[in-house]
């Protein structure tokens, strides 16, 4: 588990300041700027290309900034200032931070070369140092809460995208993260199997006090979990706040225009 | 069709020496140009420059030049400088880095074709740079690897017939003592007979183990419903040719 | 006459022999075989698409059995039939036939790239099968096996040297003799070696070039 931390619970989870990315000559995301409190739910939403997944895949360590800093827990992720000068830290460290952080993808991403039950493990027992027997433990309890007892010794080519879907939410969970990121996670699923998973994460926001920042377009789903919704466009925050508030009655006209889009109302 | 069936006889234990010699030269050969391949396909990815740049230019070089030149240079160019070795090991060395060089192209390019999604997921999940190349990466770029490592296989097996000239006695400097004894049909005939029945049965062990790789991964059937000839041509010309080059 | 050292005299006064080596048979063979190559690999491509069931499985039998067995043992057979052949014209058929066989694979797969929609929209312009095999499908498939033809010209131009089986004097041979001669094979090989990879490398970045635009391009 990763080393209890005497954080003082004001202490966002996670902070971006003056974080800036650009892929070649396209500025996704410039001086952006926000908080993501402990034990937050925030669903980021907005038109594809404003950068929601970008900040995903950042705070994740899968994308590198051009320019700011991100905080998790009050401490930089990759970059810190040293004498006025922005310098990246050793790899070590962004390790240890990476730790704390867990992610489900779209395209699930389970590993083909193993069983779900090494799924599971497979970073627990060789990051975490966890004994294999308290791993496989650990992950038939996962199973059991994900609803897929019995399919330990299973090759995710034999499970449908819902299943696999869920033992990607299990394997992120075994990790014990203190952040989840999930990307469109029932994006690649056929319409009847979202509830399925979407139930499962609402299990896990009640159950639990794991910060969640959210990509996704399940806007019913987005006002049962969060606690709070962001609407991006061009790279910036546009407008914040409760899901009630946002969802109906957004202040900016762009925000309103989307979500008419989206839900067709 | 055969003239003297005594001069036959005598020519057999020849026969199979050369192809012995052309087996035993196969195989080490392979061998080692698999540890070189992978060696040097994993060091031409390295994200140092020096490292990189090193391991392009051993592997332009070993492609660039031809086999016939590269067996010379270990017979007989080596010795002139102080490092003399026995034919065999000559031959092995070179057919060895020859192939190897082919072959950290196939080895690079199966790595990479491994899908993004899994180098991701291993980073959302803190796997260690070693480990994921370990446990999640090859075991995927090895079934995608296979095909072509089989045609550089055969073509391995095909560049053996060339030692005759570095002195080895292989099947090929065989077949003349078998066309002296009988004629040159037969004698050629059976020879390239020979040579077709090892292709084929290295083609049938490298797909036996693609099978096997894939069934690993889930995709496709188990060793016992494959057991069928199938061409050691990939499905891709383009990437065939690369390869040869 | 051993030792690390390096005497440049050996690379000029063999270089010309090397030199004729090179122009008279190694580029001579890697050229006129490799149209040889081209043009009866797509013969062998199109029987094997287009012919009668058995004389398509005889033509995909014969193919296979050629491109896996060695050039050298097929240089030697040709050699010792056909003596009334001198064994230049001997090395450019085998190298052509049995680069064909590469060839052949190499239109298959281009053939095969071209989407199968584009067939059928022939078909729904009541385009007759020749057109649409020249305006169509061909223009298409070329796009594909240009690079690997090339890359097999190159290979074959590598491979020249195999005539040694069959006492051709090509450029690595012409070294052999000169380094036998002085009793100095060190500088000559390099030569040769050096030769191989200035006429090679850069042929084949060129080829590396034209198969990224050539994708770009589709």
């Amino acid at each position: 588990m990763p080393s209890p931390r005497e954080t003082d619970p004001a202490t966002p989870a996670i902070r971006f300041a003056g974080v800036e990315k650009r892929f070649g000559d396209n500025v996704v995301l410039q001086g952006l700027d926000f908080e993501v409190a402990r034990g937050d739910r925030v669903t980021l939403i907005g038109p594809s290309g404003s950068g929601k997944t970008t900040i995903l895949r950042l705070v994740m360590t899968l994308e590198e900034a051009n320019d700011g800093y991100i905080f998790i827990d009050g401490e930089p992720l990759t970059h810190t200032e040293v004498d006025g000068e922005r310098v990246q830290l050793k790899e070590h460290h962004r390790n240890e931070m990476r730790k704390r952080i867990g992610m489900v993808f779209q395209q699930f991403n389970l590993f083909p070369n193993m069983t779900v039950m090494e799924n599971l493990i497979e970073a627990p027992v060789h990051v975490l140092g966890m004994s294999k027997a308290d791993a496989i433990e650990r992950g038939r309890e996962l199973l059991d809460r994900v609803g897929l007892v019995g399919k330990e010794d299973a090759h995710p080519s034999s499970l449908s995208g819902g299943q696999q879907q869920r033992v990607a939410i299990a394997r992120a969970l075994a990790m014990d993260p203190e952040i989840l990121l999930l990307d469109e996670v029932t994006s690649a699923l056929d319409p009847e199997i979202v509830e399925d998973v979407l139930a499962i994460l609402r299990d896990v926001a009640r159950t639990t006090d794991i910060t969640m920042l959210i990509v996704t377009h399940e806007m019913q789903f987005a006002r049962d979990v969060s606690n709070r919704v962001m609407m991006f466009d061009g790279g910036r925050v546009l407008e914040e706040g409760d899901p009630e508030t946002i969802f109906t009655s957004p202040r900016e006209e762009r925000t309103r225009a989307f979500l008419s889009a989206v839900l067709g109302t | 069709m055969i003239a003297d069936l005594s001069a036959l006889w005598a020519a057999v234990p020849q026969v199979l020496e050369g192809l012995g010699i052309t087996v035993l030269l196969t195989v080490c050969g392979a061998i080692l140009a698999f540890a070189i391949a992978v060696a040097l396909g994993l060091l031409a990815r390295s994200r140092a420059v020096l490292v990189r740049g090193l391991a392009r230019v051993v592997i332009e070089f070993f492609r660039g030049t031809s086999l016939v030149v590269q067996l010379f240079l270990f017979f007989f160019v080596l010795p002139q400088i102080g490092l003399s070795m026995p034919p065999i090991v000559a031959g092995v060395i070179a057919l060895g880095l020859n192939y190897g060089a082919y072959g950290a192209e196939v080895v690079r390019g199966s790595i990479a074709a491994v899908p993004t999604g899994q180098w991701e997921a291993s980073t959302a999940l803190s796997l260690s740079p070693v480990h994921r190349m370990r446990r999640i990466i090859i075991p995927q770029a090895w079934a995608l690897m296979i095909p072509s490592l089989n045609n550089l296989l055969i073509q391995l097996l095909k560049g053996t017939a060339i030692v005759g000239f570095i002195t080895l006695f292989d099947l090929t400097v065989a077949l003349d003592k078998l066309r002296i004894a009988t004629d040159v049909f037969f004698a050629y005939g059976v020879g390239l007979l020979l040579y077709f029945v090892l292709a084929y049965i290295l083609t049938l062990g490298m797909n036996a183990l693609e099978v096997r790789a894939k069934h690993r991964l889930g995709q496709g059937e188990s060793l016992r419903e494959a057991l069928s000839f199938r061409s050691p041509v990939p499905e891709d010309g383009v990437a065939q040719g690369r390869a040869a080059t | 006459m051993s030792g690390l050292s390096w005497n440049w005299q050996h690379v000029w006064d063999s270089l010309p022999s090397l030199l004729e080596g090179f122009f008279t048979v190694t580029l001579v063979v890697t050229v006129v075989s490799s149209i040889i190559a081209a043009v009866l690999g797509l013969v062998f491509a199109i029987l094997r698409r287009s012919a009668p069931a058995p004389i398509a499985a005889a033509v995909t039998f014969v193919v296979n059995f050629i491109r896996m067995t060695p050039i050298v043992v097929q240089l030697l057979f040709v050699y010792f039939t056909l003596v009334a052949l001198d064994p230049l014209t001997i090395g450019i058929i085998v190298f052509g036939v049995h680069y064909a066989t590469y060839m052949a694979e190499v239109y298959r797969a281009g053939i095969d790239s071209v989407p199968r929609g584009q067939w059928e929209a022939t078909t729904a312009l009541s385009m007759s099968r020749g057109r649409a095999w020249r305006a169509v499908i061909i223009p298409q498939a070329v796009r594909a096996t240009l690079p690997a033809l090339g890359n097999y010209v190159i290979s074959m131009f590598k491979d020249t040297p195999f005539l040694i089986a069959i006492t051709i004097p090509e450029m690595v041979s012409n070294a052999l003799d000169y380094g036998g001669d002085h009793f100095r094979y060190t500088e000559v090989i390099v030569l040769a070696g050096v030769i191989f990879l200035l006429a090679s490398y850069p042929t084949s970045l060129l080829i590396r070039r034209l198969e990224q635009r050539i994708a770009f391009t589709t």
